[in-house]
């Protein structure tokens, strides 16, 4: 019988959000199935994530190992070739742990591979169906995946509701890896960015620019809304990458999470990345595509060029 | 260092509104501009900058139909010296893994010492070097934003969450993907691509890889996009209408409303 199992992310002693958001994911593969947490770490860290899941989660496997105190990819593939078997599932969160991860283990599990599902839609014989996207959102599609071989499948993060029910009473079970586990890739250290001239997360008000701002002298026009409206900037990351605005400034996964009171998104098309770092606030988005997938996200839309948008609204707003 | 670089020609997001066509079962493929997917570009920058420090040559190669030559080239008029075209109607409809196969193949015909994907192309999976990396047993990182090379080993940083950098040491051949924003990738004026067009591009199908067909595209392919389609999204904003004046007009009341003018 195929097993289900969902990799836990942890740090510091806590499971990441992703944890019971798999847990859902592998309900909509089979309701019935009792699915196993596999935890990896090592010490009382491990311990205490562990005893979490098992709140949750009806089976939990720890595998405590010195090599894995840090979730280094490789290391941790070894192990699960170990675990996994013939026609198993794997459920990983599509974060940058389960981009380095899911694509090699599936390799080495010989199953297929589907990456950054947004729902899974139920199992037909040994078909699986699932919806993704592509072109960063712009439209949807349906996919199947033949799991007669099993399935390495990394769900996108945040699109599965937890459930925070906690009423699994499950047990963890000890394992060991039998592997060596030297790697190939060694980890030596975590890099913080250096904090930048002003923090976006401190800010009630944030005018976020994306790359519909089209140049770099048009963050001008940006910073002039802002300073009209006592906000601040921010951005998408094409404006970091293209060295426009200081990384503090971005926001998303891969850059800084903020809550403000009002989020005014301009010229942003709403990937997931960018979503994933706004937890709340009053949105407001202007975009010159109608279809643009940020105006199922914003509480408020406008279809305008912001070119032309925004020195409007800043000149209006001096008036005031 | 011989570098191969791996780039795929996609619908530039930036250039167009990617929607469905009328029919409602694909994109709407008319008049759509392509170019060479945002993250391959960053990819073969960085690697022409390894070897103008440290000496070497950057390959860059391609699976398609013969447009990718367009892209190829692209990429050459930077600065990559060699590119290979692969194409042969066995490898359409190939999966992920499908793709990886055909890459190694590639990669067996070479010496390659370092290999590099995007981190994710139009399509968003972000699979494609890890799995070339476990087919040929060599170390793997995702989302690399920095390299520095080393000797036999490169110390490299991964972008994880929150903008934070996980620094690690990897062992040479590997195969990076590489993350936007690792460099400031140079222009390339239609001067640059003149001087490239009567490069000679080989070109490849299945048997010239030794590969066998039965484990690419469409048959092999156990991952398959049925469709495209919009779903039903419910309400989404509200969307503000009228003239410019009055949309700004209801917009400060709105922004007044929620505290986003004092
Ligand atoms: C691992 C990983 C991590 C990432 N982390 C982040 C992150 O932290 N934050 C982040 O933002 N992204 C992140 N990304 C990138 C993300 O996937 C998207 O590429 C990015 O968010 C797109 O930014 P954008 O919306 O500004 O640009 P685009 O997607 O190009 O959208 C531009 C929008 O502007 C509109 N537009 C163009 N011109 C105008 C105009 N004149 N007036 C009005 N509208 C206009 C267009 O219609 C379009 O909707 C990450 C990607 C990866 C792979
Ligand atoms: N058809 C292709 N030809 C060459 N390289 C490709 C192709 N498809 C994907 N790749 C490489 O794999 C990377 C990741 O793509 P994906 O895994 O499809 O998101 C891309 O950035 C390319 O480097």
């Amino acid at each position: 019988m195929a097993k289900l199992y969902a990799y836990i992310s942890h740090k510091n002693g806590v499971a990441d959000d992703t944890a019971l958001e798999l847990l859902t994911a592998a309900a909509k593969i089979d309701a019935g199935a009792s699915v196993t947490a596999i935890v990896t770490g090592s010490g009382a860290d491990l311990d205490k994530v562990c005893q979490e899941m098992a709140a949750s989660y009806k089976e939990v496997l720890k595998i405590d190992n010195e090599a894995m105190a840090y979730p280094n990819a490789e290391i941790i593939r070894k192990a699960l070739v170990e675990i996994i078997k013939d026609d198993d599932i794997v459920l990983l969160p599509h974060d940058t742990f389960g981009m380095d991860l899911g694509p090699g283990l599936s390799i080495k599990t010989d199953s297929p591979f589907a990456a950054d599902i947004v729902d899974i839609e139920g199992v037909d014989g040994s078909t699986l169906k699932l919806i993704r996207q592509e072109f960063a959102g712009q439209v949807y599609t349906h996919v199947t995946c033949d799991i007669s071989s099993g399935a390495i499948l990394n769900i996108r993060p945040g699109v599965c509701k937890a459930d925070e029910s906690k009423a699994a009473g499950g047990s963890v079970t000890e394992t060991s890896v039998s592997a060596d586990l030297s790697a190939g890739r060694r980890y030596l250290e975590t890099v913080i960015p250096e904090a930048g001239d002003v923090d976006i997360t401190k800010s009630d008000v944030l005018v976020s620019v994306g790359r519909g701002i089209e140049d770099e002298e048009n963050i001008e026009i940006a910073q002039e809304l802002a300073d009209a409206m006592g906000a601040v900037v921010s951005c998408s990351r094409p404006i970091v990458d293209a060295k426009w605005l200081e990384q503090s400034r971005q926001v998303g996964t891969s850059g800084k999470t903020v809550k403000p009171k009002v989020y005014m998104a301009m010229g942003i098309s709403g990937s997931f990345q960018h979503l994933g770092g706004i937890k709340g606030g009053f949105m407001i988005a202007v975009n010159k595509n109608p279809k643009a997938p940020i105006f199922q996200v914003a509480n408020v839309g406008v279809v305008a060029d912001i070119l032309e948008f925004m020195p409007e609204l800043t000149e209006k707003i001096g008036d005031l | 260092m011989e570098i191969l670089v791996c780039i795929k020609r996609v619908p530039d997001n930036e250039e167009n509104e990617i929607e469905l066509n009328s029919a409602g079962n694909d994109i709407d493929r008319d008049d759509l501009v392509y170019s060479v997917n945002e993250w391959d570009n960053y990819a073969v920058e960085e690697a022409i900058q390894i070897v103008d420090n440290v000496g070497g040559s950057v390959t860059v190669v391609s699976i398609g139909d013969e447009e990718v030559d367009e892209v190829l080239r692209r990429e050459m008029a930077m600065g990559a010296e060699k590119g290979i075209m692969l194409t042969d109607d066995a490898f359409e409809g190939s999966d992920g893994k499908g793709i990886a196969t055909i890459l190694k193949g590639v990669v067996e015909k070479g010496n390659y010492d370092l290999i590099m994907t995007g981190a994710q192309a139009d399509e968003g999976y972000a699979q494609i070097g890890g799995m070339l990396a476990a087919m040929m047993d060599v170390p793997f990182a995702s989302l690399v934003n920095k390299i520095e090379v080393g000797d036999k080993t490169l110390k490299i940083g991964r972008e994880i969450e929150g903008g934070n950098q996980e620094m690690n040491e990897i062992d040479l051949p590997c195969v990076l993907s590489i993350q936007t924003g690792i460099n400031e990738p140079r222009y390339v004026g239609i001067r640059g691509i003149r001087k490239v067009a009567s490069v000679e591009i080989p070109e490849f199908g299945a048997s010239d890889l030794g590969i066998d067909a039965g484990t690419i595209g469409e048959a092999a392919a156990k991952v398959k996009r049925v469709d495209y389609f919009m779903p039903d999204l419910g309400d989404g904003a509200e969307m503000l209408e009228g003239s410019t004046e009055e949309i700004i007009d209801k917009l400060i009341e709105i922004l007044k409303a929620n505290g986003g003018l004092s």
